[in-house]
């Protein structure tokens, strides 16, 4: 399976529907200098973006402000901006920044709920690509136990 | 190659949206952890997930290792029907991958 | 000041300093109904049922046979009435040992073999025991706990289960209920049950196996007694003990009248 920065050609051709989805995914990129980066600024950037703006129509929900332990922290976002592509969930006193990106294709909600690990306290982004731009809410989430290991 | 324990899909129709709720089976180990000798055990996560609803792509995701052990996903979209397919398949950072089916109820 | 309220203090100094004790308590119910939208639970118990049905051991039998006290192959509502005096094993037995008398005697196994992995970790090394007993447990969800003490032994194992429950040993002189008989303990933000209301009883026990986020596992009854004998500095709780099966008894019938709720899933 290939890892590496950015799109391979068979990606972009089961993005744009060309090859089927299963066959463009079993080549699927994976970002590697996207999961490798400490500032929000340089996630954005590894995604494809520049600086992202704040945006009160992207919003967390059924995300508790304490974890009882790091290893599991509930995370919702749900995003209001018209013409959302992608919504990504950052941490930013993880050991790197991003957690996860979900690509919305037309039809799906723009809404997602998963499980996260926080190493300790920290800001949540919840980064949102709409119509090509970039936009960020954050909310501090607090953890009494920290949850990467050790 | 396929390896590991199922999925646990749920796929529920209500109105004109189908909501996917999926439990996977994973360690999504972060390669931080040390073991009992006090080696570092290494990095072992999914790194891609697909949804496909009778073929098409519902959600595409890449994942790192923040995503919890035996990773949780709920998403919705619209359309669907009562016994249409649903697949849920994932790639991990060994080259494994896992497929799982549901319908939709 | 007893020597536990001078721990408990020393550990409340260790806190982060938050807004309002009640807030935070909000806060960790909020997080706690959070997880319970997806249990990992499920998955112990999909491989558990798998693990019932499939012909394992020397025998190469399944565990379909398996007597756990309503009647051979009789799983749903087992739990809510375990543990119990059984006539061919001549004693009270949990789930778990009763598990083990089953592979045992069903599929071959040796005593050593069956209980050889009790507590689970990572995927190389899975329980089958904890497997099976999430999917029997699930199997008396929304039953009301009802364990009798009718036989002369589980009389007896609820008594000693008892003493065990009031037994202060160690090196800091803990029992069960220097921790779980006052109400509003806590040691860290983890807030302490205690076992000595009925309130308290039922919501302890009726929540056991879970899915503990800590361990990245899921933990049986027989797993949460081992690690409180530990926490206390006590010698280890031998999996499957007379001790084990008592405190057990004694836990499980304090909690009678409660619907159980399992496998849950906790911190």
């Amino acid at each position: 399976m290939r890892s590496g920065g950015g799109l391979t050609l068979a990606a972009l051709l089961g993005a744009a529907g060309w090859l089927e989805p299963d066959r463009a995914f079993a080549q699927a990129a994976w970002n590697k200098a996207a999961f490798d980066t400490h500032d929000l600024r340089d996630t954005t950037k590894a995604l494809g973006g520049g600086d992202a703006v704040q945006s009160k129509d992207i919003e967390f929900f059924q995300t508790p402000e304490i974890a009882e332990n790091g290893a599991v922290v509930p995370v919702g976002v749900t995003s209001k901006l018209p013409k959302t592509e992608a919504i990504a969930i950052l941490v930013e006193k993880n050991p790197n920044m991003l957690a996860a990106v979900f690509d919305i294709p037309a039809g799906t909600e723009p809404t997602i709920t998963t499980r996260i690990k926080m190493a300790q306290t920290s800001n949540v982004y919840a980064l949102v690509k709409a119509d090509g731009r970039f936009y960020v809410a954050a909310k501090e989430i607090k953890v009494t136990l920290g949850g990467c290991g050790g | 190659m396929a390896i590991g324990e199922p999925m646990k899909i749920r796929a529920a129709l209500s109105g004109d949206t189908t909501e996917i709720k999926v439990l996977m089976n994973h360690e999504m180990e972060t390669g931080q952890r040390k073991d009992a000798k006090g080696e570092t055990i290494p990095a072992w996560f999914i790194q891609n997930v697909l949804v496909t609803w009778s073929g098409k792509t519902v959600l595409s995701a890449q994942w790192g290792t923040a995503i919890a052990k035996n990773p949780f996903l709920s998403f919705k979209f619209k359309g669907g029907t009562k016994g249409d397919k649903i697949v849920i398949r994932w790639v991990d950072s060994r080259g494994d991958t896992r497929s799982d089916e549901a319908v939709i109820a | 000041m007893n020597r536990f309220a001078w721990l408990a203090a020393f550990a409340g100094l260790a806190c982060a300093p938050l807004a309002s004790a009640q807030s935070t308590t909000d806060e960790i119910a909020k997080y706690r109904a959070a997880l319970q939208d997806g249990n990992p639970a499920e998955l112990w118990e999909a491989r558990g049922e798998a693990l019932w049905k499939e012909k394992r051991g020397p025998k190469q039998v399944s565990l379909e046979a398996c007597d756990l006290g309503k009647g051979p192959g009789v799983v749903k509502g087992a739990y809510a009435e375990l543990p119990r005096y059984f006539a061919d094993a001549d004693r009270v037995m949990d789930l778990e040992t009763r598990l083990v008398w089953c592979m045992v005697r069903l599929q071959g196994y040796s005593d050593a073999d069956a209980k050889k992995n009790p507590f689970g970790n990572g995927a190389d090394k899975r329980s089958d025991l904890e497997a099976l007993t999430a999917y029997v447990t699930s199997e008396s969800r929304g039953v009301k706990m009802s364990v009798a003490l009718v036989h002369p032994k589980e009389v007896e194992a609820y008594r000693i289960g008892e003493k065990l429950f009031y037994f202060r040993g160690g090196t800091h002189d803990f029992a069960c209920a220097t921790c779980h008989g006052e109400n509003d303990k806590r040691i860290r933000l983890q807030d302490l049950p205690n076992l000595m209301t009925t309130e308290g009883a039922q919501k302890a026990y009726t929540t056991w196996p879970a899915y503990r986020v800590s361990q990245g596992e899921l933990r049986t009854f027989e797993w949460r007694l081992y690690d409180c004998f530990r926490q206390q500095r006590f010698p280890e709780l031998v999996y499957g003990s007379d001790a084990a099966i008592a405190l057990t008894t004694y836990l499980a019938h304090n909690a009678n009248g409660g619907v159980y709720d399992g496998p849950a899933i906790k911190r």
